[in-house]
Parts: structure tokens; sequence; C-alpha cells
């Protein structure tokens, strides 16, 4: 199978590729176009800013490929919020394959710290989406920024108020959480998804 | 609900693990990453690896360590030490660490801070304060606890709060090592004084003592060694009894 990594402005791509060796995946981290398009999965990972990576992107044509994709394509933390519509994070349009809006953390008391850092649980987890039981399970999230819930939604979380930790439209698949970081679940949510 | 973290640390010289580290039919007792895969086996929430190494040579060496933890360890790890400027924090991150956590160097250099916090991102930056209670204020040292200096730890962590640190890891050196407890008073009033998470850290004895910085010092995190390192305290009994307590944690 081959598995390629969508190399752009964004940190912490190493650590999917570690991921992805864990689980027996020796993945490609490119972002030559034709490697990208003839790959069986891609994965859009990565820790960063959305208005300066979506600059990046457009500026490398990196957002037409992404859209037009048509094998399953996995977004990860700052990937799957560059595939929404909108980003509140330096006020930018995205890639808008989910339709959704990405919006700040607004704190409502003092233990609400933003970031929202640490593991949280899921719930109302669609557990067909990765064929993996992920329901009430503990994942970890790093993130200023989240999706509300929308017709996207195949998995929650609750930080504030509840959010979108999992979104799926036809062949696009995006965790907010880090699956790379996320312990044994990650690893099961990763071969699922692998295994699509 | 978001849980609250457990955090072993480990101190790291020229590659190996240092402090004896005690479990049971295991054989690499000095291999930093087989450690660390134990620690995350038993329910870890993050790992945290300190080069206490001085020479350059053991710089790269620690390097080396952090990729090797990035490629065999399935949780978020922090690590610290050695750090002199800008290029190390890129080199650790590049090599796949999470977190970096400084301490002498962000008392030097406040401006670090801002640096790694505009490059990397505000959750990337770790700031460790080292703080004794002594004539009515808790006065923060550099070099190891050796040193002190004129900062009082409440606006010392303000500070670095206000320039970009993601998370603020307090060792009380009245506390450290000493198997008392945290300072839970201090605890509560830096997490209440600050909007970034506390991790407390040194001063642990018994499961109480994380019981108590959690409900009595209102941290997010707590961070031990020896009591890990030992076995005198198991990282799943400590989980099963704060769940037990009310506490959320990752089971």
């Amino acid at each position: 199978m081959k598995v390629v990594i969508i190399k752009y402005n964004a940190g912490n791509i190493y650590s999917v590729y570690c991921a992805l060796k864990r689980v027996g995946v020796d993945a490609i981290i490119t972002d030559d176009k034709e490697i990208i398009k003839s790959a069986d999965k891609v994965i859009f990972p990565g820790v960063g800013e959305a208005a300066s990576t979506m600059k990046y992107l457009k500026e490398h044509g990196l957002d037409v490929l992404i859209k037009g994709l048509k094998q399953p394509v996995l977004g990860i933390c700052i990937g799957m919020q560059l595939m929404c519509r909108h980003s509140e994070e330096g006020n930018v349009d995205c890639l808008g394959i989910f339709d959704a809006e990405v919006k700040r953390f607004v704190p409502e008391c003092h233990e609400h710290k933003v970031p929202h850092m640490g593991w949280n649980s899921l719930f109302e987890i669609d557990n067909s989406v990765f064929n993996c039981n992920i329901n009430n399970k503990f994942v970890y999230f790093v993130h200023s920024y989240y999706i509300p819930l929308c017709s996207n939604t195949v998995g929650k979380c609750d930080y504030i108020q509840p959010f979108s930790a999992i979104l799926k439209k036809d062949n696009f698949y995006a965790t907010q959480f880090h699956i790379e970081k996320s312990g044994s679940i990650g690893e099961e949510i990763l071969r699922g998804f692998l295994n699509l | 609900m978001l849980a609250k973290r457990i955090i072993p640390c480990l101190d790291v010289k020229d590659g190996m693990v240092v402090k004896g580290v005690n479990f049971v039919n295991f054989r690499n007792a000095g291999d930093p990453v087989e450690l660390g895969k134990q620690y995350s086996e038993q329910g870890a929430d993050e790992l945290v690896f300190l080069d206490i190494t001085a020479s350059y040579e053991g710089r790269k060496t620690f390097t080396d360590v952090v990729k090797r933890v990035a490629e065999n360890i399935n949780i978020p790890f922090t690590v610290g030490g050695g750090i002199t400027e800008l290029s190390d924090v890129e080199r650790l991150l590049n090599a796949g660490a999470d977190k970096v956590s400084l301490n002498s160097l962000a008392l030097k250099n406040p401006q670090i801070i801002d640096d790694i916090a505009k490059n990397f991102g505000a959750q990337v930056c770790v700031v460790a304060i080292d703080a004794n209670y002594e004539n009515d204020m808790w006065r923060c040292y550099v070099n190891g606890g050796h040193v002190p200096t004129d900062k009082d730890l409440f606006s010392w962590a303000k500070e670095a709060e206000s320039r970009g640190a993601g998370e603020i890891l307090f060792t009380s050196m009245s506390h450290d090592g000493m198997k008392i407890g945290f300072p839970n008073d201090a605890l509560r009033t830096l997490s209440e004084t600050l909007n970034i998470p506390v991790i407390a850290s040194g001063g642990a004895g018994s499961m109480k003592d994380f019981k108590d910085a959690f409900e009595l010092g209102k941290v997010d995190a707590a961070l031990a060694a020896s009591v890990f390192h030992f076995g005198e305290i198991k990282i799943p009994e400590l989980k099963a009894y704060l769940a037990e307590n009310n506490i959320c944690v990752r089971l």
C-alpha cells in the first residue's frame, strides 16, 4: 500500500511518519502532486497556524489538489481545520471540503484554559467510520480553535461545549485529536483508516 | 472531560537513564526508550526526558535518544536540559519532541519564550521554575537550584505566560525529594493566577499526595520521578485510586 503524507509548512509531520511506521507502513513524505495523486491513502497532518499554512498550500497548488483527491484522505488537527470552509485563525478561507466554520475557544470560567491540551474522551462516535470501537476512549488534543458540531460530525468531544472530534464526508476523514500521539487507541484508528 | 495527567520524569546522562529505575523483571533498566515505553504501557499520560549531560557530545547523544523515543513511543513527550538557544529547540522538535522545557535559560533570557511561541506555537514551550520559600516569598533559582534570583514565583510565572509559555512546571526546592507532598497552597495560587496549565513537580511520596495536588492545588498535571522509578507508586494503581476519588484520569 502506498501511503503519502503531504509535506507543507506545518510541524509534527515526523511524528505522523513514526506512527505509521509503528503500524507497519513506510509512508512517503512529499509535496509532489503526481505522487500524492497516485497514493492509495493520503494523510494531511500538522501543527501550525491556519492563515500561513493555507497561504503555503495555495502558493504550491496543493489546495486544488487536495480537494480533488478521490482516495481516502485523513486530516489531522490543523489538517482537519484547513479542510473546513473558513477559519477564525487569521480570518482565512480554507479548502471548503467540510461545511463548517473553525472558531476560537472562548473560556467561560477560569478552569477553561486555552489551548485545550491533554487527554479528553470521545462520545457519540460512529464506530463504523474507522471500524473500531472508540466511544468513551481518551485521545490527545492540543488546539485553541475548534469545529462546532455540523452535518459532517461523526464523533464528538466536550470542552467548554461539545465540538467535532471526527468529521467525515465522502472520501474525506479528519480528526481534531492527534492520532499519532493517542497511544494504542490512536494506532487502532490509524489501522482502521489504512484498512478502508 | 479533560483528564488530569500523570507524568514520569527521566533524567538522561550520556544517553542512559540515571537514578536506578526498578522495574521487576526488566533488563534494559538504563535505556530511556525502553523505560519510556514501559511507562507509556502502564498508563503514563506524557513523559519528560531531561538531559543532564553537560558536554557537547552528550547533547548529540541526547538528540538520538529523542529520535528513538519519537519512533517508539505513542504518547506526547517533553524534553529539557542543555537548551541554550532557539536552534536547540528546533533540533529537538525536528527529532520528534512535542514540547521543550526551559528553566534557567528562560529566567536569564526571557525573550526566548517569545521566540519559541512565535516560531513553534505556545503549546511547545514549557517553562520550568525551581523556587524556594524564604522570607515570605517563593524565590526563583537558576542553575539547578544553586543560584538565587530576585524573581518571585508568581510574577515570573505570569510573565512567562504573557510571553507565550504553554505550561508552567513548578518544583518547590524544599519539597523536592522529601516525599512530603506537593506545596498545595502555592500550586493553588499559581493555578488561579494563570490561564495556562500548571504541572506540580517534586515532593510526592504517596498516592494521596497526587490527589491533594489535583484537589487542593488545582493543578492540571503532576510529575514525579523516584516514586515511579523505584516502584513505590505504580501508575495503574495510582490512576485507579484517583478515579475512585472522582478525579478524571485516562484509564
